[in-house]
């Protein structure tokens, strides 16, 4: 049942690094992040991955496999050829602090320039009363386990580090778009989407939507609308080839 | 070498460690109250354990059962851990969780409905009616997730005044605490390491909340993450402070079986609470074989009756596959070891056959997804297999139930590393709702005692080199590799301090730990400090030991079988014991003391709302004279 397999692990710290070569063992059953484990605990001590739960549910392994930004958690040794060599590299849009961590304080800087839920004045605790269906919308939304692997593979910002400062990425539009759906949120929030969180930059690739590993249809439900919201009030010609392109259900 | 001067310094009213529901909680409490707060955790800012949680939260709010209150919620709770639990804290606990729960309504969490647009409540193992507020099976998710959002509001509110958004509360997210601070009896500080660069960090401060979760990584199989290595633990007990209930360790009865690499990953009791059943090779409902004599008259014997419950609850009793999980583990355990477990060691958990495939999707998304991707099971089409994995620990830092205050002054506890609340065994979904209720308490305590100190206590300087030199250990020596011995003592406490007990194996467990502490002295790690992970794991070793040696000698101690505690020499709950707590701590900061506590006796108004022919399957004789005589004034 187990065999050696090929691994390649980009290693290093501080801006420099290369892909070290390892054969290791795989037993079956297993995924990507047990034979980093098996890694440290036989050839390689000091290798640097985030992990915690280990079962989908925490978006801490977030890592690229074979150039596929995956959770390395649920990605099964089993969709690999025995005699493949799989390469594992740090997400690519984040700094890496070393091997395959990488600094995502981007992230949470823009989650703390999202305003917070806003609540209509007078509503007090308990007396809140929402029927499912409209919260079905934003609880899709709330899902998300903060992987930020769709942030990750947004060439928004992937390909344009000068973006960063104007853009906050799909997962903090969505999250926009979840505020904007919350059946007792009072804020204005579609002008800023635009004006401040860079919703204009996406052009809808749906790349995101892709790599979230809890198959939220990001693009579809939180973007689309989102500039279908805004577009109100400013014109976006990419809604209009959006809707062209992209029939939506 | 560093001296005390270049390891970074801050100064905060209270620390909190830990960021997990309990943590964020009491954090957001503590900032509420105008007390400059830190948030200390291992993690990033919202990986912390709690996102595991599926279930839900127990509140007594009666949305779906009018008939509910927290008179009702109490007594489950009570009776789930078996009348050992500390019922001054059962009792805020029940009183409490229904504001706790709507309070994270009001910071924009958005639970599933009931037809009148309150929160749904769903059924649950222990509880007489449906008491889980839930999100499908994420709720842990959507509570770390409304906590760290409503932290960021408060840094909003900060930005606003002062125009720095870490001006009363900031998160050292992947930093590790690695000693607490003292100045004479109470509590100064807290040092600790960044993961990233591997530079110490100093807090200065009068009050720490201890909310680290639990220590299931002391054991093979477990569905706990790599943090939960008892730090809180080990930190409370090296301050000074005792640790009770060390022996009670919930093994939930549902965890994956294979493959093997997630064998002990959580399958949620939601999938009974739902509908599923429990089967064994021969397709026997064996549960119905297994319902303790304390709990006859509350559960179906018959699957029809069990069946009718789902519908009509008035008139029928629940099925025995919600039983308590301390029953439910066992009985699993004990189908397996008598040969009618299923091909790969577990039995099995069918909701296929019980609910249509939508429905199943619709309510128990994440289980559907984990099984198609982990284990190629489509959970809609077929039987799950299932069997007991490590998941909490009842015993923890013993507190004043009020104020999660320690016994050490300045030293406060919520949630898992927390004890009493639970007795000898947790009901599902008292988990989150025990986070709320005394995170809000312990960051309401530590408030309170900083206001009325009269002097800050001081960070001693011996005591920042001697931690430092303590951390930096490992890395300069080129001893053992620190995943073997820890391998070892996972095995050891699986293997014979796991859910079935015996005197002789416990006593070659303590043998084993004897030897593994030495081990833990020498082990080396290679590399850097720039997030050197089998460095971390050698500093986390020392606490996983002395929290394994609590565990193993409390359990020695005890010659009764109750709730998480199961002695194979012992197998009968026994009165005499309910009423004694064990309470481990540590003089040296190596060898573990047990001594054993008298618990105080429930107050008039609580005893009475338990029936007398219940009371007495638990209590004394001695005790129920007394009972009958409250009973009668």
């Amino acid at each position: 049942m187990s065999y050696k397999a090929k691994f390649k692990v980009w290693r290093g710290e501080g801006g420099e690094g290369r892909l070290e070569d390892f054969t290791v063992e795989v037993n079956e059953g297993e995924v990507v992040l047990d034979i980093i484990h098996r890694l440290q605990a036989t050839q390689a001590p000091d290798l640097a991955v985030r992990w915690n739960c280990k079962a989908g549910k925490c978006g801490s392994c977030s890592m690229e496999i074979n150039g596929k930004p995956r959770l390395g958690c649920m990605t099964r040794m089993s969709t690999f050829s025995e005699d493949e060599t799989i390469t594992v590299t740090p997400m690519r849009t984040f700094p890496v602090i070393k091997d395959l961590v990488t600094d995502v304080s981007y992230n949470y800087q823009k989650a703390r320039e999202v305003p917070s839920f806003t609540p209509p004045s007078g509503v007090q605790p308990g007396e809140y009363r929402m029927q499912q269906i409209d919260v079905e919308r934003s609880q899709e939304f709330r899902k998300c386990i903060e992987c930020f692997m769709c942030n990750n593979v947004c060439h928004v910002i992937r390909d344009h580090e000068e973006n960063k400062t104007n853009f906050s990425g799909p997962r903090f539009l969505m999250r926009i778009a979840e505020l904007d759906m919350h059946p007792y949120d009072v804020a204005d929030r579609q002008e800023a989407a635009q004006e401040e969180h860079g919703l204009g930059y996406c052009n809808i690739t749906k790349c995101c939507t892709e790599v979230c590993p809890e198959h939220i249809k990001i693009t579809d439900n939180a973007l689309i609308p989102m500039k279908e919201r805004v577009v109100d009030r400013k014109y976006d010609p990419l809604v209009w080839l959006g809707n062209k392109i992209f029939r939506r259900k | 070498m560093e001296n005390t001067h270049n390891t970074e310094r801050h100064e905060y009213d209270v620390v909190v460690i830990g960021a997990g529901g309990a943590g964020l909680r009491a954090a957001i409490e503590a900032r509420q109250q105008g007390k400059r707060t830190a948030i200390v955790c291992k993690s990033l800012f919202g990986k912390a354990h709690t996102v595991m949680a599926e279930g839900g939260a127990a509140a007594a709010m009666g949305n779906v059962n009018p008939d509910d209150n927290w008179m009702v919620h109490f007594r489950d709770t009570m009776r789930g851990g078996k009348f050992l639990n500390n019922w001054r804290m059962a009792e805020l606990h029940a009183k409490e969780a229904p504001d706790r729960v709507w309070e994270l309504e009001a910071w924009g969490a958005l639970f599933d409905r009931t037809k009148d647009g309150k929160i749904s409540q769903r059924n649950f193992g222990g509880h007489e009616y449906p008491r889980l507020a839930h999100v499908g099976d994420r709720t842990g998710l959507e509570l770390i997730r409304t906590l760290q959002q409503r932290v960021v509001a408060l840094q909003q509110e900060d930005y606003e005044n002062y125009g720095d958004y870490e001006a009363y509360i900031k998160v050292f997210a992947e930093c590790t605490v690695t000693r607490l601070l003292k100045d004479g009896d109470a509590i100064s500080g807290a040092f600790g390491y960044w993961r990233e660069t591997g530079n110490f960090v100093l807090f200065d401060a009068p009050a720490v909340v201890l909310a680290t979760g639990g220590i299931g990584k002391s054991y093979v199989v477990t569905s706990n993450s790599w943090e939960y290595t008892g730090d809180g633990h080990a930190l409370a007990l090296l301050a000074g402070a005792n640790l009770i209930n060390m022996e009670f360790i919930q093994f939930h009865p549902t965890g994956m079986v294979w493959p093997p690499s997630v064998r002990g990953i959580l399958v949620t009791e939601s999938v009974r609470g739902d509908g599923g059943v429990l089967r064994n090779s021969e397709g026997k409902r064996f549960m119905f074989d297994y319902i303790p004599e304390v709990f006859k008259d509350k559960y179906a014997t018959t699957e029809e009756e069990g069946d009718r419950w789902y519908t009509d609850q008035a008139n029928n009793r629940r099925p025995p596959e919600l039983l308590p999980r301390d029953e439910v583990a066992r009985a699993i355990n004990a189908e397996v070891k008598a040969g009618r477990g299923s091909p790969q060691g577990g039995v099995f958990l069918d909701v296929s056959t019980r609910l249509p495939a939508e429905e199943i999707k619709k309510r128990l998304p994440s289980m559907h997804h984990q099984f198609k991707e982990l284990a190629d099971v489509d959970i809609t089409a077929e039987p799950m297999q299932v069997g007991p994995t490590c998941h909490y620990i009842m015993g923890g830092v013993e507190v004043d139930a009020d104020t999660g205050a320690a016994a050490v002054p300045g030293l406060f506890a919520a949630g898992e590393v927390s004890g009493g609340m639970h007795g000898s065994n947790r009901l599902g979904g008292n988990s989150l709702s025990d986070l709320l209720v005394f995170g809000r308490r312990a960051g309401a305590g530590a408030a309170t005692y900083v206001d009325a100190l009269k002097a800050r206590p001081k960070v001693l300087p011996e005591q920042v080199d001697a931690a430092r030199e303590e951390a930096l250990a490992p890395l300069g020596r080129t001893g053992e590799n620190p995943y073997e011995v820890h391998h070892e003592l996972q095995r050891t406490m699986n293997d014979l301090v796991g859910i079935i007990r015996k005197a002789e194996e416990i006593t070659e467990a303590l043998g084993v730990v004897e030897k593994l502490k030495e081990r833990v002295r020498m082990v080396g790690a290679g590399g850097s400090r720039i997030y050197n992970p089998g460095w971390h794991l050698a500093i986390d070793l020392r606490n996983m030991v002395l929290v394994s040696e609590c565990v193993a000698r409390a359990a020695l101690m005890r010659e009764e079988s109750r709730g998480g505690h199961t002695r194979d020499d012992f197998p009968g709950m026994n009165p005499e014991w309910r009423r004694k707590l064990l309470v481990c701590s540590t003089e040296d900061g190596s060898t573990v003391k047990v001594e054993e506590k008298v618990q105080p006796p429930m107050r008039d108004d609580l005893i009475t709302l338990f029936d007398r022919d219940e009371l007495k399957k638990y209590l004394t004789d001695e005790e129920m004279a007394e009972f009958d005589g409250i009973a009668k004034s």
